[in-house]
């Protein structure tokens, strides 16, 4: 509490040489937001605004007809966009929820458990958070090929599973939570299935929402399977599709139908984001564990 | 009662709670194996070889290396001077600029804190997915792109330049487009480690003669938030090197025009998956491997413990 105090009193002080801070901030935030103010106004343009010249920013009748076109020119096809979707749908969802299982696990194991081996793994998994997939894109096609995931659904899941990345910050979460609490645990006979589910998780609540950020990211964005791994096209990922559409360009009124899409896409992630940063905020600012 | 529990655990010694800790880790393990470290390994053993993906590969020994450094001119030329480039500014460039920001929000409060760090953060979500929907349109090469008509219209140029097809002006916006996703989860990182930096430590700064606010971010900032600041180095790291399909992206064509544009990435996919030549592409691999460990060794030096 009187730590909070502190603070507060703190940024009051500060408080007008906040002006300075926000004119510093102006530029990156332009940068940051112009770009995806651009796919929303494109997004919802008539195609009347999207030929005029010069380009007009700001739409003035805004209208669903990009995402109508959007939908309407894949049902004339083998492949309609909802199937692209659910693909997505189906393994985010996956890689999520079973990421975020296989990372905690393993981030108990590696913080509160004694065997051989234990520091070598967690060695290799900390400089394994800069592994850059497309960096051996080669072999892993070919180890995608041995284990026999070539031209399967899986081949979207599988090798999106194992993230260094969220297998480390979870650790530093358990790493903070006493032994004790686990001894207790184990003394009144709970196992580590129990421990892990009843105890661990909801104490890593925080982290576990950034490591659902992260694989959702990873995997709702990821064009490596469809690209390389998979060669039937029902098995392809919106992600996919999108980038296709947008490569293919279809001249002006394409430009209105890939802001549609980009916005389809990208809208999951921001939401997801919103929701789960107010969440972390919130553990953050009321998490008991020092 | 205790005498009892010992007793039938004994008894029964089912092997997934007496080895759970294997059970839990083996998901993990497994897959780690599988799908980071053997294609590393595979690269390395696939790197002295020639293989077409098609027949045996016949063992080469280092003459894919030698290749690489003597006889690749585009290598030498294009390919690792532009990789360094892009490296040296989107890398540290991307840092600073992460850490700069994540700094001036902390001094913010809260509201205002969090809706423009989620702005801030947005792009590198994004980023794959709208490069070629907003910036390609940005830059588009007639004169209907937003660049074009802008200038036009100042009477800036006189035509419109291809902007994403010209050798001189493709890296700028590659490393521009890259900079603008930089603010990731290093960034969210390095401003909670801010946020939670203890006050005190200021006051006593203060104290001992700190007595601006730069001042303060450098002797007390800074050294607080090393694990921060080393997290953030390895995902500017990741950042870097995973943003590095950009000029391939932008451009449309692979490789870019006059090679402008092309990072190691690039090469590798070049010869791995366009002229199937897998050994070569997989000695390159090796290469921007080394590359990625040697920045992560940096990184470690500066900010890890010991």
């Amino acid at each position: 509490m009187t730590k909070k105090h502190k603070i507060r009193v703190k940024k009051l002080r500060f408080d007008r040489g906040q002006i300075p801070v926000y004119l510093m901030l102006l530029p990156m935030l332009a940068l940051a937001i112009l770009p995806i103010m651009y796919i929303v106004f494109t997004a919802f343009k008539p195609i009347g605004e999207l030929f005029a010249y010069p380009p007009q920013f700001i739409t003035e009748r805004p209208t669903w007809d990009n995402f109508r076109k959007l939908f309407e020119a894949s049902e004339n096809t083998v492949f309609p966009l909802s199937m692209y979707l659910f693909n997505s749908i189906v393994s985010t969802v996956s890689v999520v929820f079973l990421g975020m299982f296989i990372a905690t696990a393993s981030a108990y194991v590696l913080s509160k458990k004694r065997f051989r081996g234990r520091d070598l793994i967690f060695k290799l998994n900390n400089l394994s958070m800069m592994f850059v997939a497309t960096a051996v894109s080669i072999p892993r096609y070919l180890i995608v090929k041995e284990v026999g995931l070539l031209d399967s659904f899986f081949a979207n899941i599988i090798p999106m599973l194992a993230v260094p990345v969220t297998v480390f910050l979870l650790k530093q979460f358990v790493d903070q939570l006493p032994d004790a609490l686990i001894e207790s645990a184990t003394i009144d006979g709970a196992n580590d299935y129990q421990i892990l589910f009843k105890i661990i998780m909801p104490l890593v609540k925080s982290a576990l929402a950034t490591t659902a950020i992260l694989l959702f990211q990873n995997s709702w964005n990821s064009m490596e399977a469809s690209n390389l791994f998979i060669s039937t096209e029902s098995l392809k990922t919106f992600a996919f599709y999108m980038n296709s559409l947008s490569v293919s360009g279809n001249g002006v009124a394409g430009v209105g139908m890939s802001a549609a899409a980009a916005l389809l896409m990208f809208m999951p992630n921001v939401i997801l984001f919103v929701i789960m940063q107010s969440r972390v905020m919130s553990t953050m600012a009321h998490s008991g564990i020092k | 009662m205790s005498a009892v529990n010992t007793l039938n655990k004994r008894r029964f010694e089912n092997p997934f709670i007496k080895y759970s800790h294997i059970v839990l880790i083996a998901p993990f393990l497994v897959l780690f194996l599988v799908f980071i470290i053997l294609p590393i390994i595979f690269a390395i053993g696939l790197s002295f070889t020639d293989f077409n993906a098609v027949e045996t590969p016949s063992i080469v020994f280092f003459d894919n290396y030698i290749r690489i450094f003597s006889q690749d001119s585009i290598f030498m030329q294009k390919i690792l001077p532009n990789t360094v480039l892009y490296a040296v500014i989107v890398g540290p460039g991307g840092y600073i600029l992460a850490f700069a920001m994540a700094w001036l929000l902390s001094l913010l409060s809260k509201v205002p804190r969090t809706i423009l760090a989620v702005t801030l953060y947005i792009p590198s979500m994004t980023a794959g997915v709208t490069v070629s929907t907003v910036w390609a349109v940005l830059f588009s090469g007639d004169r209907t792109g937003y660049l074009n008509s802008i200038l036009l219209r100042l009477g800036l140029i006189q035509t419109p330049i291809t902007w994403l097809q010209n050798a001189d002006t493709l890296m700028p916006i590659m490393i521009l487009v890259a900079l603008w996703s930089s603010l990731g989860i290093g960034f969210l990182s390095m401003l909670s480690g801010i946020l939670n930096v203890n006050p005190e430590l200021y006051e006593a700064a203060r104290l001992d003669g700190v007595k601006n606010r730069v001042q303060e971010a450098i002797y007390v900032t800074v050294p607080s938030i090393r694990p921060q600041m080393l997290f953030g180095a390895g995902m500017a790291i990741v950042n870097t090197f995973n943003s590095a399909g950009l000029g391939v992206q932008l451009s449309g064509s692979n490789p870019t025009p006059n090679y402008a544009g092309s990072l190691i990435v690039n090469h590798v996919d070049d010869f791995g998956f366009i002229r199937y030549e897998m050994g070569y592409a997989a000695a390159l691999s090796v290469v921007l491997l080394v590359i990625i460990y040697g920045a992560s060794q940096l990184a470690y030096k500066m900010f890890g413990d010991d």
